[in-house]
């Protein structure tokens, strides 16, 4: 079988999430998700990907209209995606997303 | 003291800035603390379901970085769970998002499984699966008021809800948008507010915009309700046709907590503030003052309170509970929770140095 990029399916380079210890818990423990990529995907469209099975996972990160949730940060390649294309940044394959909480609150 | 079963407890939950702490305790004198739960994120709605032969704990959860949810636990505490999808969420074609809980409403005994949730933005919810799953309410969301409802300090929220046994009378008070009512179960809903003064509004008497704090019923007068108002506090004989003052007598007509007493007719209990320059106990001096009469005179309960308290008590930081005599609870933002077994007549220290009390439940459960 082989991916849209020509390469057989276990050749294709995954997109790597890497989570907060806080959040491990709802990923089954597992400090990073990984996501299979034949190409540039959306930072939406991994975070679907990466928390299709983890759907309290998603809830912390993103509110039921799809947004980001204020005080947490996707970081793609060292910036933060706000600073970015916000959600339509794209990844690609081989890249890490970082996603770190804000440093705030009293 | 009444007769009561040694295989009753109490249990008296507290939703404070930075999570969750459950006292419990054999006669409401001495107390077993356990928390935090929930470390880190704020509780601001409590609601205690002991229907259906169990008894579960609702907690409206928020955390600053990862949202609010509502997640139960059906052993005190001892674990929780968090329906997947979530118990609370807008429909897409609403395009709001979930700000906060601030309201777990239990429903009547007759009907378990119902629970009633008030949310921010301004919304009630309906569950009839024992608080695992609610429904927007449609017809308070789509009211043609809704883009006029402002926000109180807090927030934009629906508060407070009261059901009647009955269950077609369905009364919700918002900040600040006032009182509405239902008299279809929560199908259509006018405003109710008359008599109600909005001193802060161009229009001092508007059919509504007023900042409500908090509502209670009577629990053995059908159609009479209790308001503390953000300046103003009324009692309503006709299921809110008509509100009138019941402050005389009281120090202060400011404060946020209304309470009932869960079978006595005419009795209520408020927390006066000073306010709005100064939103402390009147000179310092906290106190809860109970009515008898349904608001004709007041009586002032200090017995047991320090000698000075400057922190304000919130709306839902308050509760009654169902023993005889009913005890009464509340918390400061100051962190500390008083409980009185005697409806008031003396208050003992449940706790103290928490984070600022937010909300405060109590209930009597089967077992310890």
């Amino acid at each position: 079988m082989f991916c849209a990029c020509g390469q057989p399916w276990w050749q294709v380079p995954d997109i790597s999430v890497v989570l907060p210890s806080v959040l491990q818990p709802l990923a089954g423990g597992q400090p990073v998700l990984t996501a299979p990529a034949d190409g540039p995907v959306t930072v939406a469209k991994l975070l679907d990907s990466v928390t299709g099975n983890y759907p309290v996972l998603a809830r912390r990160l993103r509110d039921e209209t799809g947004a980001l949730r204020r005080y947490v940060n996707i970081y793609v390649n060292g910036d933060e995606v706000r600073r970015l294309q916000g959600l339509e940044t794209e990844v690609a394959a081989g890249q890490e997303v970082l996603v770190i909480q804000s440093v705030a609150g009293g | 003291m009444g007769f009561m079963s040694p295989a009753e407890s109490f249990v008296v939950a507290i939703g404070t800035k930075k999570g969750l702490w459950l006292a419990t305790s054999p006669d409401r004198q001495d107390w077993s603390l356990s928390g935090p739960h929930f470390l880190m994120t704020e509780v601001p709605s409590i609601g205690i379901d002991t229907r259906d032969g169990r008894t579960r704990i609702m907690v409206g959860v928020r955390s600053e970085h990862w949202g609010p949810t509502v997640a139960h636990s059906d052993d005190l505490g001892a674990s929780w769970t968090e329906p997947e999808q979530g118990a609370i969420g807008f429909p897409e074609d609403t395009g709001a998002a979930l700000e906060r809980i601030w309201q777990i409403y239990p429903d009547a005994e007759s009907r378990p499984g119902v629970v009633w949730a008030g949310a921010e933005p301004i919304s009630v919810w309906k569950s009839t699966d024992g608080g695992e799953h609610f429904e927007l309410n449609r017809g308070l969301w789509d009211h043609p008021h809704r883009s006029e409802w402002g926000a109180g300090f807090g927030g934009a929220a629906a508060h407070s809800i009261v059901v009647n046994p009955a269950g077609d009378n369905v009364h919700v008070a918002m900040s600040t948008g006032g009182v509405y009512r239902s008299l279809d179960g929560g199908t259509s809903w006018e405003p109710r507010n008359k008599g109600i003064s909005a001193y802060f509004m161009p229009d001092p008497n508007p059919e509504f915009g007023q900042c409500v704090h908090k509502i209670a019923a009577d629990a053995a007068v059908e159609g009479r309700l209790y308001a503390q108002n953000h300046h103003g506090v009324y009692r309503t004989d006709d299921n809110a046709e008509n509100w009138e003052s019941i402050a005389e007598g009281l120090p202060a007509d400011f404060g946020f907590v209304m309470l009932t007493h869960p079978r006595r007719e005419g009795t209520a209990w408020v927390v006066p503030l000073k306010a709005d320059g100064e939103r402390i106990p009147p000179d310092g001096k906290l106190a809860v003052h109970r009515t008898d009469d349904a608001g004709a005179s007041w009586k002032r309960l200090d017995s047991g309170l320090p000698e000075n308290e400057y922190n304000s008590v919130l709306r839902d930081a308050a509760s009654v509970d169902s023993a005889e005599p009913a005890g009464v609870y509340f918390g400061t933002r100051g962190g500390t929770v008083y409980a009185s077994a005697d409806e008031g007549e003396t208050f003992t220290e449940v706790a103290s140095h928490l984070p600022d009390v937010l909300c405060v439940r109590a209930a009597v459960v089967a077992g310890a």
